[in-house]
């Protein structure tokens, strides 16, 4: 079981946690110009790296609150955990250390 | 080929059992193939055996990173079934279940397909409701299924407990007697085998690393750690490891992997006589040739390429094990593991073309693609052969998250497939 750094309560087991998938996918501002393609990608679309990976966690059976988390999908083994609307940490080198953990 | 027959088998009892061949060769990549598949797992190597088959196309590279079998071919529960509610699905399932029924004769090879029926329990009004509607689609779709009461479970299923004092008591169950088990290595090596006698080159410890294109976007070759292989066509079969091949290729997948987990028991003696599931509790077994009792547990909930999972999935799977099988409280367990599933939003796979002309693919079979296998290769090599999708596998395109028309066994068969 994985222990979760939640930023509002500290480290707590993963049962208290529910996974809201992958991080920083913006809900688009123009729905009327967007094409079908448009939305497939945003609905369906994701990442799904073999490395760093940013996603949407939420303190369910805690606090309550969500927050996004920077996680090595290889390890398992969580970087970093960070607010909602905070960049993405890593945003410099993402790519490149991903790339490397795969 | 040298087949196996009781002649065969009687003269190398003879021999000391010094005369089998390899069954099937290490060649070296050559220069170009008229198509390469990337992944060998049960779905790639069936591929490539109808490629060579069913449409005589045999200069064939199946491009494997590791060996052959070794990933989510060797990590399943072996569960054959095809009880899905839609039509597209049950056409899909169902004719991976035809080519079951005469595999290891046409492979020359035991797969040790056993139809021993699958049970699936139901555990409350909604189950119930819902698993009827099943059993009626089914028979409308030519599927058997059948509605049993708790005490036809029971009598099918010694074992099970259908006491009405347990948290969720059996309130019956859908049976599909012509589902069962395989031996899944078997499987990945009666195909390997069979493709390699008509010429094709199964390449193992050999990694895909990128696409070369020509300059209309259409597939010239795939580079590899063994160097570039032509090719006109590419068919990428690589399970959990789907999107990190696209990805390579530039294409971004409506996939997510995720650890799903299995474990195993002490080998005992026959005491289980068919597969059962339960999808409200989450639980699924049957028991292996060998003895072992062969245990299903659920997907962790994020992405992940570790092959392992949350002990808490195990737990959760053992604790419904147990109280519909009291007997087992005691067994011990041998080993657990996980594979890395590629799962989609509608939980059904992708078996089609991608926007790269001459690119096609074969993933999101998520929790359920070994029962698939025969299927999913015999219209895939299709596909790749002319170009176009088989019938069967036309509504599963990777299209249809763009016009909408998602097939979503989600909701129909919740978390187990």
């Amino acid at each position: 079981m994985l222990l979760i750094r939640c930023p509002y309560c500290g480290e707590r087991p993963e049962v208290e946690f529910h996974c809201g998938g992958e991080a920083h996918i913006a809900r688009p501002d123009t729905p009327a110009e967007m094409t079908d393609a448009d939305w497939a990608s945003f609905l369906y679309y994701r990442t799904n790296p073999k490395g760093l990976h940013a996603e949407r966690w939420v303190h369910n059976h805690g606090c309550g609150r969500w927050f996004n988390a920077l996680r090595d999908t290889v390890t398992d083994a969580f970087v970093q955990t960070y607010e909602m609307g905070a960049p993405r940490p890593d945003a410099g080198n993402a790519s490149s250390t991903a790339t490397k953990a795969a | 080929m040298r087949r196996f027959s009781i002649s065969a088998l009687l003269k190398e009892a003879a021999n000391g059992h010094q005369g089998w061949e390899r069954q099937w060769r290490a060649p070296e990549p050559k220069k170009e193939y008229d198509v390469v598949i990337v992944g060998g797992g049960g779905h790639g190597l069936a591929t490539a055996y109808y490629l060579a088959t069913v449409h005589g196309i045999t200069n064939v590279a199946v491009i494997e990173k590791g060996w052959i079998g070794g990933g989510n071919t060797g990590r399943n529960t072996t569960i054959i079934r095809s009880n899905y509610l839609f039509d597209e699905s049950a056409a899909l399932y169902n004719h991976a279940v035809n080519l079951w029924e005469g595999l290891s004769q046409e492979l020359n090879y035991n797969v040790m397909f056993s139809q021993r029926g699958v049970l699936m329990l139901a555990h409350n009004h909604h189950d119930v409701i819902s698993f009827k509607r099943h059993v009626y689609a089914n028979r409308l779709n030519g599927v058997d299924n059948e509605w049993l009461t708790p005490e036809e479970c029971k009598e099918y299923c010694p074992p099970l407990s259908i006491s009405k004092d347990i948290r969720y008591p059996v309130l019956g169950g859908a049976l599909q007697r012509r589902g069962g088990t395989a031996r899944h290595d078997a499987v990945a090596w009666g195909y390997a085998r069979g493709a390699d006698a008509r010429g094709v080159d199964i390449i193992q410890n050999c990694e895909v690393t990128g696409l070369q294109r020509h300059h209309d976007g259409s597939v010239k070759a795939v580079e590899t750690t063994k160097g570039v292989i032509g090719t006109k066509r590419v068919g990428v079969v690589a399970a959990g490891h789907t999107g990190v091949v696209m990805s390579r290729f530039g294409l971004r997948m409506p996939v997510e992997s995720v650890p799903l987990q299995a474990l195993v028991s002490e080998p005992v003696k026959p005491v289980f006589p068919c597969v059962v599931m339960s999808n409200a509790v989450h639980a699924y077994i049957s028991q292996s040739d060998k003895g072992e009792l062969v245990i299903g547990a659920g997907t962790d909930q994020y992405v992940s390429y570790s092959q392992q999972g949350g002990i808490q999935i195990i737990n959760h799977t053992l604790d419904a094990i147990c109280e519909l099988f009291p007997q087992f409280t005691r067994m011990r367990m041998l080993r657990s593991w996980g594979g890395i599933v590629d799962v989609t939003p509608d939980r059904s796979p992708i078996l089609g073309k991608t926007p790269i002309p001459g690119l096609f693919v074969n993933c999101g079979w998520g929790t359920g693609g070994f029962k698939a296998t025969p299927g999913s290769g015999h219209v895939f090599a299709h596909t790749l052969a002319t170009g176009e999708p088989h019938k069967i596998n036309e509504p599963f395109s990777l299209d249809r998250f763009r016009t909408g028309y998602l097939i979503d066994e989600a909701a129909a068969a919740a978390v187990a497939h």
